[in-house]
């Protein structure tokens, strides 16, 4: 299979109703918040983990398709083979001399890992080619309004230990939730790092399908508590003819409008509560809207 | 070598919602520097133009809107892909083994990223080591500026790290507005000028002032920059 030959920008829009959709560390994992503006925030790295874990999900076992930053969880559900023998010759760490040498170590888990023909790896292999840089980056979504979110106090109608139970026989917990967001993520696929013929990964068409995949099904398999109802709503990808890109990306995402629906009133509560407007007029020579949810 | 011409350059508006030019001495919970460093500046621009054939040299930084920051706490992993581990894999043939379980590898840093930021890079370039017979100054400054001007680029050029995407387009009337309050005089403190490569990747700093939003970059072998 060969490496893309097209660049891609594309336009991510997903929701999450009465959940918490990315906790942040520092607040005791309130929902994130851009403090300046209100606006609810998905990081990068968030969503890449959905994308790597709907992999690991739809391909566990597929030669080529394994996950290197593995999540317990989702490791447990696929059929790990037996564990290899232990023991395996550990040698003295030494780095490659030849770059060859060096290069090879890369291909080869970019050809065995998913996620590093995607996305990239560092590995502390000879400085040049010790890191990988994958075709696809994403920055951090943003919510569309300004999010609240909302306290809410669970009881348990039970004790985690016995000298708990002569105290009180219930503990009290609490869930962050945004009652609605709709969030906006931009995305890039840079396709001389998927077929650059030395910096390339081989990043190939079937991987992007299954990237376009993963976007449009992860939420469906990352169901939890705490989440609540996440959906992705819309993927609009603008694909270039060339492999360096026609247009600028921002003047191309600048097509897309997120705004209130007309007739909603009050706070956002639900999908329909906003129209997404692509303007497909006067697209720039060599660039092709792909519209894949 | 021979140094080409000061009027072979260009100038670049980038700009982005978020940016982070980590300080070295703050690595670890990363702080960026209050400005773009020079050598994110000549990073961006080998994102959109470079050749083995040519330098970029970064003259001058323009700082186009106020310095903001903001916080940002994400988990992270603490290890890096070990070449020993992988060899064996190779030869074992076992891919199941070799994986890094981030939940047992977990460290949450904090990042103090800086917030919409805009800059002008002006920059030219220099004819470099592999400078070939095809090579010749014309091509190579009307590739970047064509390039910059469509919007092309070899990857997405970033604001320090690769989550802040930058975006940017090609001056060639006047320069994007700067907002009033750069005005003045700032000293900016030590500041990396870049990685001195052909020393093994050696830091060289300089001691960075803004006047009136423009930071002047010293030449990386001038008395100005330090090691």
């Amino acid at each position: 299979m060969s490496a893309i030959n097209h660049r891609y920008d594309f336009v991510y829009l997903f929701d999450v109703a009465n959940g918490n959709p990315n906790g942040d560390p520092d607040a005791g994992n309130m929902p994130r918040l851009d403090a300046e503006t209100g606006l609810g925030l998905v990081t990068d790295v968030c969503l890449k983990r959905k994308v790597r874990n709907f992999v690991s999900l739809v391909r566990g076992d597929g030669v080529g398709y394994r996950i290197y930053m593995a999540e317990r969880a989702v490791l447990n559900l696929t059929n790990r083979e037996a564990y290899a023998a232990t023991g395996l010759a550990s040698e003295p760490r030494k780095l490659p001399k030849k770059e060859e040498e060096a290069r090879s170590l890369t291909k080869w888990m970019c050809d065995n890992f998913f996620d590093i023909r995607a996305f990239g790896a560092v590995m502390s292999t000879e400085v040049n080619v010790g890191q990988v840089r994958g075709p696809i980056q994403f920055t951090f979504g943003h919510s569309i309004d300004p999010i609240v979110p909302i306290e809410v106090s669970i009881t348990r109608s039970s004790v985690t230990n016995e000298e708990d139970a002569k105290k009180n026989d219930r503990t009290m917990g609490r869930k962050h939730i945004v009652p609605y967001g709709l969030y906006r993520a931009h995305g890039f696929v840079s396709a001389r790092l998927a077929n650059d013929a030395k910096k390339g990964t081989g990043f190939s068409e079937d991987d992007l399908a299954l990237f376009w995949r993963a976007l449009g099904e992860m939420f469906d398999h990352d169901r939890s508590a705490a989440r609540g109802e996440m959906t992705a709503r819309r993927l609009i990808v603008f694909e270039h003819e060339s492999d360096l890109g026609n247009a600028p990306a921002h003047k191309l995402f600048e097509r897309v409008t997120v705004s209130r629906a007309p007739s909603s009133d009050g706070p956002p509560r639900a999908y329909s509560d906003y129209v997404v407007t692509l303007d497909e007029a006067a697209l720039p020579a060599g660039v092709k809207v792909l519209d894949l949810i | 070598m021979i140094d080409s011409p000061k009027d072979f350059g260009l100038k670049l508006h980038v700009w982005g919602e978020r940016a982070l030019f980590t300080r070295p001495e703050m690595a670890v919970e990363r702080v960026s520097y209050d400005v773009m460093t020079p050598s994110a500046a000549r990073g961006i621009l080998e994102a959109i133009h470079w050749k083995p054939a040519i330098r970029w040299i970064v003259d001058r930084i323009y700082v186009l809107r106020p310095i903001r920051f903001e916080s940002i706490r994400r988990n992270e992993v603490g290890s890096k892909i070990s070449e020993s581990s992988v060899r064996s894999a190779m030869r074992s043939g076992q891919v199941s083994d070799l994986a890094i379980v981030v939940d047992e590898d977990r460290q949450q840093r904090a990042a103090t990223v800086l917030r919409d930021v805009a800059y002008v890079i002006e920059a030219h370039f220099e004819r470099a080591g592999k400078w070939g017979a095809e090579d010749s100054d014309a091509k190579h400054i009307d590739m970047a500026r064509r390039r910059a001007r469509s919007g092309q680029c070899f990857q997405r050029p970033c604001l320090g790290v690769r989550e802040f995407a930058a975006n940017f387009d090609l001056v060639e009337g006047e320069l994007p507005p700067m907002d009033a309050s750069m005005m003045g005089r700032r000293d900016l403190g030590f500041m990396l000028l870049d990685l001195d490569f052909a020393a093994g990747a050696r830091p060289v700093f300089f001691r960075a002032e803004m006047v009136d939003g423009v930071i002047n970059v010293p030449r990386m072998e001038d008395a100005g920059a330090r090691r």
